[in-house]
């Protein structure tokens, strides 16, 4: 097959989703095979620089890469990084580069992004003052930040607000400067703006709009120390952001001749090909055949697609793009689709404004009454259901104002969109669809039609609405959607935990019998015995309780495999002596346990007989460990970073703090498990926004974050209050925990719950931050009986003969293992047996410590 | 009989039919209503599961869970689904009908096997504590 020649100039996000999509197509029909040189300008090969913020949080430069392994070799690809393209010559088509190579080429593909606007005033080249494009900028600009104390960036768009957030996670006084009369003038209209201004201040952002910057002042060593804005503001600065807008970066055609727009832009057609036929252009450096330029990831991979199947001979199109955009700035939620700012003729406007929730809507209708478009802003729930009505110009299904109150009962969303709305975008299912799952196929609950349909299968976005339009559809087929705990109870968690309380109930069989039916079972029981443990009725393994526990709970270990049991002790905040560490190794050597680091900083000892369990914590509880609770749905861990007290980073000390959290909160029973974490910097190496709780430092106090998790459905936590000192702090975790285990659904975990949670995160702030339901006497009295009133589950039971009396393998022959409890050795360590494989039971006669106290008769 | 009765008097020995003659196996009383214990049983060394319902009714069944093939259904939580009254699983949470074995959400455990529970006659005399241990 005859090989041409395609050079690639660019290898930013653009340039390398129009590599992968080349490769993509089918060789076959393919009148030639391209044989690829890139010239890349930066040192590293293409980044996610959407996400080029996460960096300050820790995602390294490797981890921002786009770039998969092996990808340049496996398609032959000459990747030249640092040598960027010079000079085109169109006659003899070649491309000269800085180091001085020419290369020919039958195809051209300009790829060269846009360069950050930085606006021409005096001493903008002032040492401190710097872009936000590239992970140098990003690297100069942290080592400027080290001797700064206030930050200023130019510019309140997108990318000007993430800036700036970064350099408040920082520490510094932050300042931002927005020539425009309001913040992300492109999205937002003025009352968003407004709206999302106040937002930012309560964050401690200092927004200066309609402002222009006219002069940097440096000092003797050519610093930047004092801004002057165009309102006569004089601002101290140490460290100047320019964020300021991007421009095409079109040089390169311009000096070849290539035909560019009024302000920037290289002219492509519709097949993102240039004037020059053996010349193409896409993403932020061409202006499309719409006459925009488009400054967005999406509508530039749309072009990489289209050059790419054009230069493949399949053919293709790139007319315009959607800009809508939904994001969340410094915790801000911010939307904004379609024809926002109602541009369109005779566009009419319907808004809803709430400033002290910090709410603000607009839809932009026609007078004919089809949605154009929209500025959500503090509450951008509806999103998933308007931008596809906004995008398809769709008849309003009812008036426009109900689309934009706060539903009072959760319903409207998913009513008004037509059946051909697309509720799952990553898998193409529109509301039809999921319909039909329910009333033609009979399928009755979220999961079934999840796996009929395949919606919400893909990012999960959807799946609140996938399960309020089962909802509706199985209510208006006259189904009745049970809400109840089980068979045994009609009430949800939340309203047996109010009918524990209120009517102060101790035992299940007074419940059972009260307010529910039949026996119970493995759903009901654990779950009202961790209502009953939360509220304080004495050791889990005592009275009534004790048959309502789950086997874990019932043994204070963790169930495994082969009927042998696992051993957490507690190590809080992961601070352990190397005597405490000796004390657990020796512990797993007598028993023969096999040892693993889970990952919330702890040692996990596997393969413990019940028998062996009340010996293996006495040895535990005498080295003075605790209970970690691994076995209930209670407060696990508070993970830390190493903090102030050892690393160069950090600004307060997190260990401190998380082992002050971990023992405050320890054995606190909740519908799920509870996981925390402290990072001692913005660099958050403790991980605390994945957790349920999560706590960072900044160099004025505390940023709490609730609400984020791992596991099947990771989430993000979201930023309760900033900058709390310790006493308010420990406060609002209490009231936030509390809050939870009285309202929360069984095996809901705080993400779920939040997302449920009517009035979302503003409405718990107002509830654990300014008491809006006046309960937080109560949730403070309750926390403090939590504390008061704790005791280590394991030294109470083995101060019990009673309790350890249950500790045997079989009733009738105490002392005696399991004998089917096997094991097999696997890298020099025990793993439970196969059924096919005979194994060994593990020796008791290893043990060397106090004979556990099992009582014999 | 696979079920027997609460007696009025907590002072009771349960005892198992290994297939020769009852065995004494635990305390009446030392049953945790809604609960189990594991016994051995017979010369083989059976596991078999003892269980206390709420409401008195004492059962006896194999230990062994089929799903997993792991010796802990004794430690599985009792309860009931509709009038049947069951004892599920610890490991994969199946339920298994007390009085009959059977389970009510699998037919076959995964080696192919009915998944079914022994049943274990089962009866409660008056007798001392100190006959129960072996």
């Amino acid at each position: 097959m005859i090989e041409k020649s395609l050079v690639l100039v660019g290898h930013g996000m653009v340039g390398q989703r129009f590599l992968e999509a080349l490769f993509e197509q089918p060789a076959a029909g393919q009148p030639h095979r391209w044989r690829v040189t890139v010239l890349a300008e930066e040192s590293r090969p293409a980044y996610d620089r959407v996400h080029l913020t996460s960096w300050f949080s820790g995602t390294s430069a490797e981890e921002l890469t786009l770039c998969p392994p092996g990808f340049i070799e496996q398609h032959g690809i000459d990747l030249r990084l640092g040598d960027p393209a010079t000079t085109i010559d169109r006659g003899a088509r070649t491309v000269t580069t800085r180091s001085g190579a020419e290369l020919r080429y039958d195809a051209l593909v300009l790829a060269t992004g846009s360069y950050p606007f930085v606006p021409p005033v005096p001493g903008h080249d002032a040492a401190g003052c710097h872009v936000y494009r590239t992970i140098e900028d990003l690297e100069a600009i942290t080592a400027s930040a080290q001797h700064a104390t206030i930050g200023v960036v130019v510019g309140g768009g997108l990318l000007g607000l993430e800036a700036a957030g970064a350099l408040r996670a920082m520490g510094l006084e932050t300042h931002v400067v927005e020539f425009a009369p309001r913040l992300m003038a492109l999205q937002v209209d003025d009352g968003g703006g407004a709206v999302l201004r106040r937002k930012i201040e309560d964050l401690g952002v200092h927004v200066h709009t309609g402002a222009g910057t006219q002069r940097i002042d440096a000092d003797e060593n050519g610093r930047a120390r004092t801004m002057a804005l165009s309102d006569g503001t004089d601002l101290a600065v140490d460290l100047v952001v320019f964020s300021a807008g991007v421009r095409p970066r079109d040089q390169l055609a311009r000096d070849c001749g290539l035909p560019v727009g009024e302000r920037g832009g290289i002219a492509v057609d519709e097949h993102c090909r240039t004037s020059d036929p053996h010349i193409w252009a896409i993403g932020e450096c061409a202006l499309a055949v719409d006459g925009r330029v488009y400054a967005l990831v999406a509508p530039g991979y749309a072009m990489a697609d289209t050059a790419a199947r054009e230069l493949a001979g399949t053919g293709a199109e790139f007319t315009g793009a959607d800009t809508s955009t939904k994001l969340k700035l410094l915790g801000v939620d911010v939307a904004s689709f379609g024809d926002a700012l109602g541009t369109a003729e005779g566009a009419l406007e319907v808004l809803y404004a709430n400033s002290r929730a910090g709410i603000y809507k607009k839809l932009v209708v026609s007078a004919d009454g089809r949605l154009l478009g929209g500025v959500l802003v503090g509450d951008a729930e509806s999103y998933a259901t308007l931008r596809p009505l906004a995008v398809g110009k769709s008849q309003l299904p009812g008036p426009a104002e109900q689309l934009l109150v706060p539903a009072a009962d959760g319903r409207q969303g998913p009513l008004v969109l037509p059946d051909e709305a697309v509720v799952c975008s990553c898998h193409d299912v529109s509301k039809g669809t999921i319909r039909a799952a329910v009333s033609e196929q009979g399928m009755r609950t979220v999961p079934e039609v999840k796996k009929c349909t395949k919606a919400g299968t893909g990012c999960g976005s959807c799946v609140k609405l996938l399960g309020s339009i089962v909802t509706e559809e199985l209510e208006a087929g006259g189904i009745e959607v049970a809400r109840g705990l089980c068979e045994h109870f009609t009430h949800t968690r939340a309203e047996l935990y109010e009918i524990v309380r209120v009517k102060g109930i101790t035992g299940f069989s007074r419940l059972i019998d009260e307010h529910g039916s039949g026996e119970g079972c493995d759903i009901c029981k654990p779950a009202v015995a961790s209502i009953l443990a939360a509220l304080g009725n004495g050791h889990v393994l005592d009275g009534e309780q004790a048959a309502l526990q789950d086997t874990n709970d019932h043994f204070l270990a963790n169930l495994q495999r082969n009927g042998s049991y696992s051993v957490v002790p507690r190590i809080p905040g992961g601070e352990i002596t190397p005597d405490g560490l000796i004390t657990i190794g020796e512990i797993a050597r007598d028993y023969g346990l096999y040892t693993k680091i889970t990952g919330g900083q702890r040692i996990d000892l596997f393969g413990a007989t019940v028998d062996q369990l009340p010996g293996i914590w006495r040895r535990l509880v005498d080295a003075g460990f605790e209970s970690g609770h691994a076995y209930g749905k209670a407060l696990r861990t508070v993970k830390s970073c190493v903090g102030r007290t050892w690393c160069r980073y950090g600004v307060q000390d997190s260990v401190a703090l998380a082992i002050e959290l971990e023992l405050r909160y320890r054995g606190l029973r909740a519908p799920h498990k509870l996981k925390s974490a402290v990072s001692g910097c913005a660099r958050e190496c403790a991980e605390a926004q994945s957790k349920d709780f999560g706590v960072i430092a900044t160099s004025e106090g505390w940023n709490l974050y609730v609400g984020g998790n791992g596991g099947t459905t990771p989430r993000h936590a979201d930023l309760l209050a900033a900058d709390l000192d310790h006493d308010t702090l420990i406060r609002t975790i209490d009231r936030f925990l509390m809050f939870y285990i009285r309202s929360a659904d069984r095996l809901e975990r705080t993400a779920p719950w939040l997302d449920r949670l009517e009035g979302g995160l503003d409405h718990l702030r107002a509830v654990v931050m300014d008491d809006s339901l006046g309960i937080c006497a109560e949730l403070d009295e309750l926390m403090a009986r939590h504390v008061e009133t704790y005791e280590d589950e394991w030294a109470a039971t083995l101060a019990d003969p009673e309790r350890v009396r249950r500790f045997v393998s079989f009733a009738n022959a105490p002392g005696t293992p399991d004998p089917t409890v096997r094991f097999v050795h696997e890298r020099d360590r025990i793993r439970p047996a196969r059924p096919e494989e005979d194994g060994f039971p593990l020796a008791p006669a290893l043990i060397t410590g106090p004979a556990p106290e099992v009582r014999t008769r | 009989m696979s079920e027997a009765n609460a007696p009025e008097n907590a002072e009771h020995t349960v005892e198992v039919d290994d297939g020769r003659a009852w065995t004494p196996v635990c305390r009446y009383q030392d049953l945790l209503p809604g609960r189990g214990v594991a016994v051995l049983v017979g010369p083989q060394d059976e596991q078999v599961a003892v269980f206390r319902e709420r409401g008195g009714a004492v059962h006896a069944l194999a230990n062994r869970d089929p799903f997993s093939g792991a010796h802990v259904i004794s430690r599985g939580l009792l309860g009931s689904r509709g009038s049947v009254p069951v004892v599920i699983s610890p490991m994969l949470k199946q339920a298994f009908d007390l009085r009959t074995g059977r389970c009510l959400d699998e037919d076959h455990a995964p080696d192919g096997s009915t998944a079914h529970l022994r049943v274990w006659p089962v009866r409660m005399v008056a007798a001392t504590p100190a006959e129960v241990c072996r």
